[in-house]
């Protein structure tokens, strides 16, 4: 028998994952909902996910090609391994905050482990991603880019990214829900984080005794350990891998505490 | 049926749901921080509900009566687990089927076959269960040839019975109602009362929340009297809405 005692309080933390594991079967059905929602009504749903990055690529491409002519060789392949970063990052971090408020009105009603918006927006933009790599491979077939084992080590620097851009959904979806203007600022928040990381400008174009400041930056290392395999053909050094894990493990951990921590105020403030 | 008349399904233990709200609408960050500088945050604290004791059992059908704004929704909250009281402790064995409000859970974009197990997870179903179940609620609801059709199409009328099909189509132990019988065709109010008695005859324990003093003399045998988030009353229902009459009058 179901049982709900409200005295007995467990950490939040390890009580979300319990409950997560027992709503899996909605976490299923929200991505897919979400997915659909996102291809369903336009036929060329699919087709702008695919093109959406080859048009900005080459627009950017004739923008910037003559400025960092000399310094990269097979610009469009450094620029779209970024732009698809780029989009993996922000668009999962809106997401989560979007479904938030979106879910609100569910969330008034009804208990579901709060969680399951951040991570339905996680798995839309992983998916999201795959597809996305699709130009990118065609792009690098076009420009007889070559394709080195290095490539074996995405996957795990996708799992790093994902894990940052969760912690970071659930901090700002935690702060969504008691300031709404949150989503706004963010905004342009990240327009500005655009232009602080390298992405469609090369890692070289600042002054070499800036380059330590640019660990400050989370998405610097997290960026380079996605990037150097497909651009570089090249596993990223020690401390590139080693700064990117932990950032992503902080901010995962972080995130998941702020949220679950609030999560029981959430039905109050919606 | 052997009904436990021992150990309480609910119970309330000096529940207190606090809502805590800013002196003006603090909506943004920027004005929260100017007021967290200029220390001019003042709160209001309302409480929703104050010391609630009292036990529900097995079987029991429960009336929950008072004006608005008197708690009886967030009384419902507090059981369905929306809301974590403030202070005290709430128990609840068994499980709940809360029926919510039209369309809340459901998908407007998605076909009516893919709600049913949207909305079925939602309740906390598995994938496999709803399954097992999904030809006897398309039946009951009477949806059967808009069942791949989006639910942007459907009748108001259509949704209710659709969202009333999905959270009672296995016997819960708990059913929370919140004034659902002012929607749906004569026909389908009829055919859902069925089914709650049937429920009820099978020991499942019954909270209805309605505004129809007349219906809540008729179905239940006890009743929550709230006002003000405070308990007026708990008792067999035709001395509390005798009671609850004589103050209205």
């Amino acid at each position: 028998m179901i049982e709900y005692d409200s005295a007995v309080r467990r950490s939040p933390l390890f009580s979300e994952l319990g409950e997560l594991l027992r709503y899996r079967d909605l976490l299923y059905l929200m991505t897919l909902a979400n997915i659909k929602r996102r291809y369903k009504r336009s036929t060329l749903g699919i087709i702008w996910t695919l093109l959406g990055p080859l048009l900005t690529m080459t627009v950017l491409t004739i923008a910037f090609s003559n400025l960092f002519r000399f310094s990269l060789i097979n610009y469009p392949i450094y620029l779209l391994s970024g732009l698809i970063f780029w989009n993996l990052f922000t668009q999962t971090t809106q997401d989560a905050m979007n479904s938030m408020i979106w879910g609100g009105d569910l969330l008034r009603r009804i208990y579901i482990p709060r969680t399951v918006f951040p991570l339905t927006a996680i798995i839309s933009g992983l998916i999201n991603l795959f597809l996305n790599l699709i130009p990118l491979a065609i792009i690098m077939l076009i420009f007889k880019h070559a394709f080195r084992p290095a490539l074996f080590f995405i996957p795990f620097a996708i799992l790093l990214v994902a894990m940052f851009a969760l912690g970071i959904g659930l901090i700002l979806s935690t702060m969504a829900v008691f300031f709404l203007d949150v989503i706004y600022l963010y905004q342009v928040f990240i327009s500005a984080w655009f232009y602080l990381t390298p992405i469609i400008y090369p890692r070289d174009i600042f002054p070499a005794r800036y380059v330590w400041y640019m660990n400050l930056n989370p998405l610097y290392n997290l960026l380079e350990i996605f990037r150097a395999p497909i651009y570089l053909g090249l596993i990223p050094g020690t401390n590139t891998i080693l700064a990117a894990t932990s950032w992503a493990l902080v901010s995962l951990l972080i995130g998941f505490w702020v949220f679950t921590k609030k999560a029981d105020e959430f039905a109050y403030r919606i | 049926m052997k009904v436990d008349k021992v150990n309480p399904l609910i119970e309330f233990d000096n529940v207190s749901v606090r809502y805590r709200l800013p002196h003006e609408k603090i909506a943004s960050l920027k004005e929260y921080a100017i007021r967290r500088l200029k220390k001019s945050i003042n709160y209001i604290d309302f409480w929703a509900l104050r010391e609630i004791n009292f036990k529900v059992y097995q079987g029991e059908l429960v009336g929950i009566i008072g004006s608005n704004g008197a708690g009886k929704s967030t009384l419902l909250k507090v059981i369905s687990r929306v809301l974590r009281p403030t202070l005290g402790s709430i128990r609840v064995r068994g499980l709940v089927a809360p029926l919510l409000e039209l369309g809340a859970g459901f998908d407007y974009e998605l076909t009516g076959r893919e709600n049913i197990y949207l909305n079925g997870t939602i309740l906390g179903f598995k994938v496999k269960d709803i399954s097992k179940r999904f030809d006897r609620i398309v039946d009951f609801a009477g949806i059967k040839d808009f069942i791949d059709s989006p639910l942007r199409t459907y009748s108001t009328g259509m949704i209710t019975r659709l969202g009333f099909a999905i959270a009672t189509d296995i016997k819960p132990d708990i059913l929370v109602l919140d004034e659902i019988f002012a929607v749906g065709d004569e026909e389908f109010q009829k055919k859902s009362i069925k089914r709650i008695e049937r429920f009820k005859s099978k020991g499942t324990t019954i909270l209805l929340v309605s505004h129809n003093l007349n219906q809540v003399k008729s179905m239940c045998e006890k009743v929550v009297w709230l006002e003000g988030g405070i308990t007026r009353a708990v008792g067999p229902s035709k001395e509390v809405i005798e009671k609850y009459q004589r103050t209205k009058r």
